[in-house]
C-alpha cells in the first residue's frame, strides 16, 4: 500500500469506512490518522497520514505467535485466525506500530487489508472511500503496477525502519 | 526543529497511551517459573553429584515448592489469556521462532516431572505419610529406581525454563527495554538465586547451608555483573534504548529498581551472606527473604517498565 502524505487531509473517512466494513467493535479501530507538526509559525510543516498494520515482510508478531494464529498469506498479508488465537498478547507486545488490539471477544484483531474484498477483486474499504484518492493499493512485486511506479517516481519513507520489520506501507513525501 | 505528533481516531483500550496487556500475572509467573527452575536444577545437580544424604533440603524437602509454584504459575498464565478456551492450540503446533511455544512445551514436561520427583521422595519428606494403595507403593519404587533418569532430564529442562523466562521478553524488538540478549542469562541467574534462597529456608544442616549460601553469593555477584552489562549495553545503544534506560535510571521505576532490586534484593543479602560465611551469626531467613523479594520486584519492574517503552507515538 502506498499513501500520499501530500494529498491526505486527515478527514478520518478511512477510519470510519474500516470500522463499518469490518464490524470493528465500538471503542476500537484498525486504522487511525496522525498529524505531525514540524517547526513553529511562520515556518510550519504539517504532515497528515493514515496509519495501520504494516503487513511487514519480517513480521515480529508472526515470529512471536506461539500457536501460528498470526500468519502471512499468499501475497504478503498478515492475518490472525481467531480460533487459533489464545489471547496471550505476545503479538501485541511485539508490534513496533502497536497496530493490534484485543477484541472484546478475546482474540487479537487488526487490519486485514480487507482480505475478503481483495479476494473478490475489490479495493480495501479505506482505499475505496478516500475522498482525495491519496491511497493506492496494489502488487509491489509487479514492477509495472501503479504502486511500483509511484515508488519509482516519488520520494517515500516507511515507519520505524530501524525496528527491522521491512514494513509494506510506503508514505510518499515531499 | 520541534516535532509534535497528534493522533486522531485512535483509542485502543489497554494499548494507548501505554501498553497494559501484561500485568501481575506475568510477573508472578516469571518469578515462580524462575524459582522452580532454580530449585529443580539444584536438586537434580546435587543428586547426580551423589549428595543425597548431605543435602536433604536441596534434594528432598525444598522440592515440594517446585510443583506448587509451577501449578500456581500456570494458573496465573491461564488467567492472563484473553481467549482462554483455545489454550490447547499451544499444543497442536511447535513454533521454533516463538519463545512462548518453547516455554509451553517445556512446562508440559517439567511440571509432571517435578510432581514425580516429589512423589519419589514423599515418604521421606512426610514420614507420617502412609501410601495406602499397593499400586502407589509400586509406582513409587519404580520412580525411585528411575531417579537418575529424572535428574538427567531435569537439568536441561530447568535451564531452558529459566532462560526462556528472559528470552520471552528479549524476543520483542518493539520494546527496547526488553530487547537485549542479556535478559535470558540474567533471568536464569536470578531464578537460580531465588531457588538457592528458598532452599536455604528449608535447610537444617550447617554443611548444606554453607554450600548453598556460597552458591547464592556467587549468583548474586553474577546477577549484579549482568545488570551492569544490560545498562551499559543500553547506554551504548540507539535512541529508543537510551530512552528505555531512562525509565530505570532516572524515571518512574528508578526507586523501585535501585532500592528494592539492587540494594535490598542484591547488595544487602550479599553483605549478610558474606558476614555469615566469615563466622558471624546472621539468621538465614533475612537474606533469603530479601533475595526472594528482590527477584519478584525485579520481574514486576521489568514487565511494567518494558511496556512503557515503544517506537512510535
Amino acid at each position: 500500500m502506498v499513501i500520499d502524505t501530500l494529498k491526505c487531509v486527515g478527514c478520518s473517512d478511512c477510519v470510519v469506512a474500516c470500522q463499518t466494513e469490518n464490524n470493528v467493535p465500538i471503542g476500537y479501530c484498525r486504522d487511525w490518522i496522525t498529524e505531525t507538526v514540524d517547526g513553529s509559525y511562520p515556518k510550519v510543516d504539517i504532515e497528515l497520514k493514515s496509519e495501520r498494520c504494516n503487513h511487514c515482510n519480517n513480521a515480529p508478531c508472526v515470529r512471536c505467535c506461539p500457536t501460528g494464529a498470526s500468519h502471512i498469506v499468499e501475497g504478503g498479508i498478515v492475518l490472525v485466525t481467531a480460533d487459533e488465537c489464545i489471547g496471550c498478547g505476545a503479538c501485541i507486545e511485539s508490534c513496533p506500530y502497536d497496530a493490534r488490539y484485543q477484541h472484546p471477544d478475546g482474540y487479537v484483531d487488526k487490519c486485514t487489508f480487507c482480505h475478503h474484498r481483495i479476494e473478490k477483486g475489490e479495493l480495501p474499504a479505506c482505499v475505496s472511500v478516500c475522498p482525495t484518492k491519496c491511497m493506492y493499493f496494489g502488487d509491489l512485486d509487479d514492477p509495472n503496477s501503479q504502486v511500483s511506479n509511484l515508488l519509482k517516481e516519488r520520494k517515500y519513507k516507511v515507519l520505524a525502519p530501524e525496528a527491522g520489520t521491512s514494513p509494506n506501507i510506503y508514505y510518499l513525501i515531499k | 526543529m520541534q516535532e509534535e505528533i497528534f493522533i486522531s481516531g485512535r483509542h485502543l483500550p489497554k494499548i494507548d497511551p501505554f501498553l497494559e496487556i501484561w500485568h501481575w500475572q506475568i510477573s508472578t509467573y516469571l518469578f515462580l517459573g524462575g524459582l522452580s527452575a532454580g530449585i529443580l536444577f539444584f536438586a537434580a545437580l546435587f543428586y547426580l553429584l551423589g549428595k543425597e544424604n548431605d543435602m536433604k533440603a536441596t534434594i528432598k524437602t525444598a522440592t515440594i515448592i517446585a510443583p506448587l509454584a509451577l501449578i500456581i504459575g500456570l494458573g496465573t498464565l491461564f488467567i492472563d489469556l484473553s481467549h482462554k478456551l483455545y489454550f490447547w492450540r499451544l499444543y497442536t503446533t511447535v513454533r521454533i521462532t516463538s519463545p512462548m511455544s518453547w516455554g509451553a512445551w517445556v512446562l508440559l514436561l517439567i511440571t509432571p516431572l517435578s510432581i514425580l520427583w516429589v512423589l519419589s521422595y514423599s515418604t521421606e519428606i512426610f514420614p507420617s505419610l502412609n501410601l495406602k494403595f499397593s499400586w502407589l507403593k509400586n509406582f513409587q519404587s519404580f520412580l525411585i529406581k528411575n531417579r537418575k533418569l529424572m535428574a538427567i532430564a531435569l537439568i536441561p529442562l530447568s535451564i531452558i525454563l529459566g532462560v526462556y523466562t528472559g528470552i520471552l521478553l528479549s524476543a520483542f524488538n518493539a520494546r527496547p527495554l526488553w530487547n537485549n540478549a542479556i535478559l535470558g542469562p540474567l533471568f536464569l541467574t536470578s531464578g537460580l538465586s531465588t531457588g538457592a534462597a528458598s532452599i536455604l529456608l528449608f535447610s537444617k544442616s550447617h554443611f548444606e547451608r554453607k554450600i548453598m549460601s556460597k552458591i547464592d553469593l556467587a549468583l548474586i555477584f553474577i546477577e549484579l555483573f549482568l545488570i551492569t552489562h544490560m545498562l551499559m549495553g543500553m547506554y551504548a545503544g540507539s535512541q529508543v534504548q537510551l530512552e528505555a534506560m531512562q525509565i530505570l535510571v532516572s524515571g518512574d521505576y528508578t526507586v523501585m529498581f535501585f532500592v528494592f532490586v539492587i540494594i535490598l534484593g542484591l547488595l544487602i543479602p550479599a553483605v549478610l551472606e558474606l558476614t555469615e560465611l566469615i563466622g558471624f551469626k546472621v539468621p538465614i531467613i533475612i537474606p533469603s527473604l530479601l533475595v526472594l523479594m528482590g527477584g519478584l520486584i525485579f520481574r514486576i519492574v521489568m514487565i511494567n517498565a518494558g511496556q512503557l517503552t515503544r517506537y512510535l507515538y
